[in-house]
């Protein structure tokens, strides 16, 4: 199991920490709820260092991303970021990651943890182009300033005016003294707040100065299981739940980071434009419980009559909301907002109904 | 952590307090710390007899759920009427406040087979 380059402090901090993705990860400090209200009200921070990043550098790495990605990386400009997926050359998807455009020819792909190997070697047997790659997960750290105090709290430890970052959006500069920090408006949460990315060997010295800025507004950490809930409010999907290999962008209402445009011959386009100008049989759906109990991931979805329509993909009781909420794949027919379904709990068919995302407005 | 000398344990982490044949039963300090925050406490064989070991509810937090058994054979009684408003009771007064139901006893001598504090204390390590 790999330690982040905070897992000493998590531990000082008496945080309950798991296995994650290869790494000894904190799941949570004071208690889910107290750290999910935190970010909504406040500010709270998240190691997540876990995640992988990969350099594609070079004159072809424009034409590589346009054959392994989703989106429409030739609209990316630099400075800013982008949602994307890697379609997996079967209708499913390797990965979901964030694509920043660093520089000129120099891109930075934001992956999900347990995925960094499987996705370099994806990258690296479709890379016919020539682009240039490079796995720096090991040497760069990752927290997310997530809340309505994030901006003010980082605002404290950098001169570079924040407030003009626009939303997915990035600049490099100094924070808290430490120099070549990624500063990005972007995050997990729904909360609003930066994504912060720097070398691994500055990660104290700025944890610290976070805390030290944020203390006025009680700053706290946050573990995973917020992260969890945090995301789910929102209706955000996460690789490996709602998502995965067998899932198509299309079924999972990626449509909008899959671009058709020309000239782009990206990995499954035939057969994702194909489900798009015909319709999936199934669809990504969020739902809230109309009666009471706590949907999770596996369990079934049944219609009225008890037949099976879909099967759960994440699900937890919403801390602001105090309900069950969750997403799921419904077959076609069954996916408009407001349409009755039923989870089997235990045995038991609960009532709920198809939701609009996110669960909670802003 | 707190195990109080008095009560007798499983080692699927449940407690029952006998004072009589009729017992209470929860789950301990060190089960509900591993479980989080408790957010739904779901016990739908009040009336019925249950042997020991068979499953008499489930606990949900927010990130998992578990079920619970019966420590020795006897008839659920009643679940805690203050868990459906207040789950938290088990997080906050697992052996107090926090008792998830009330018992009657098939075998008092069932009891006596459970594990003491120290032996559960030994398996939490």
């Amino acid at each position: 199991m790999k330690n982040t380059p905070f897992t000493a402090i998590h531990e000082a901090l008496g945080a309950k920490i798991v296995p994650f993705a290869g790494y000894n990860m904190p799941v949570e400090y004071s208690g889910i709820r107290d750290e999910h209200i935190t970010v909504r009200s406040a500010v709270g921070v998240f190691d997540v260092s876990h995640m992988g990043e990969i350099w594609v550098k070079g004159p072809d790495a424009l034409l590589f991303l346009q054959k392994v990605t989703s989106n429409d990386v030739s609209k990316l400009e630099i400075g800013k970021a982008q949602y994307s997926c890697f379609p997996n050359g079967k209708g499913g998807i390797v990965d979901d990651l964030v694509v920043y455009h660093y520089e000129h020819q120099k891109y930075m792909l934001v992956v999900n943890a347990s995925n960094v190997e499987k996705d370099w070697n994806w990258l690296v047997e479709n890379n016919t182009e020539g682009a240039e790659l490079e796995n720096a997960s090991d040497n760069i750290a990752q927290l997310a300033i997530q809340g309505p105090k994030a901006l003010e709290t980082l605002q404290k430890l950098t001169f570079t005016h924040l407030a003009s970052v626009p939303y997915y959006g990035f600049v490099q500069g100094i924070l808290g003294g430490v120099e070549n920090v990624i500063i990005s408006n972007t995050g997990y949460t729904g909360a609003g707040g930066f994504e912060i990315y720097f070398y691994k060997e500055h990660a104290e010295k700025i944890w610290h100065a976070l805390f030290e800025a944020g203390a006025e507004f009680g700053i706290k950490p946050i573990g995973l299981g917020a992260r969890d809930t945090l995301r789910l409010e929102m209706g955000y999907c996460l690789y490996g739940n709602d998502i995965d290999d067998t899932t198509s962008p299309i079924e999972a209402g990626l449509g909008w980071i899959t671009k058709f445009v020309p000239g782009k011959a990206f990995i499954d386009r035939s057969v994702l434009e194909k489900q798009k100008a015909e319709g999936v049989s199934r669809k990504l759906k969020g739902f809230i419980m109309i009666d009471r109990g706590i949907p999770r991931h596996g369990y079934p979805i049944l219609d009225a009559d008890g037949n099976r329509i879909g099967e759960v993909t994440s699900g937890t009781q919403s801390p602001l909301l105090n309900v069950g909420i969750g997403m799921g794949y419904v077959a076609t027919g069954y996916d408009a907002v407001g349409t009755e379904i039923f989870i089997e709990i235990r045995g038991k068919a609960i009532k709920a109904q198809i939701s609009a995302l996110p669960f909670i407005k802003k | 952590m707190n195990i109080p000398q008095e009560l007798r344990y499983t080692k699927d982490h449940e407690w029952i307090r006998v004072d009589s044949e009729i017992a209470y039963v929860g789950i301990t300090e060190f089960a509900q710390g591993e479980l989080g925050e408790i957010v739904f406490i779901e016990v739908e064989t009040v009336g019925e007899t249950l042997a020991e070991a068979d499953v008499f509810g489930t606990v949900e937090a927010v990130k998992t759920v578990s079920d619970m058994y019966m420590p020795v054979a006897g008839k659920v009684l009643a679940l805690n009427p203050n868990l459906f408003e207040k789950p938290e009771l088990v997080n906050q007064d697992p052996y107090g406040d926090g008792w998830i139901i009330k018992v009657e006893i098939e075998n008092l001598a069932d009891v006596a087979g459970l594990l003491t504090a120290d032996e559960y204390a030994a398996l939490i390590g």
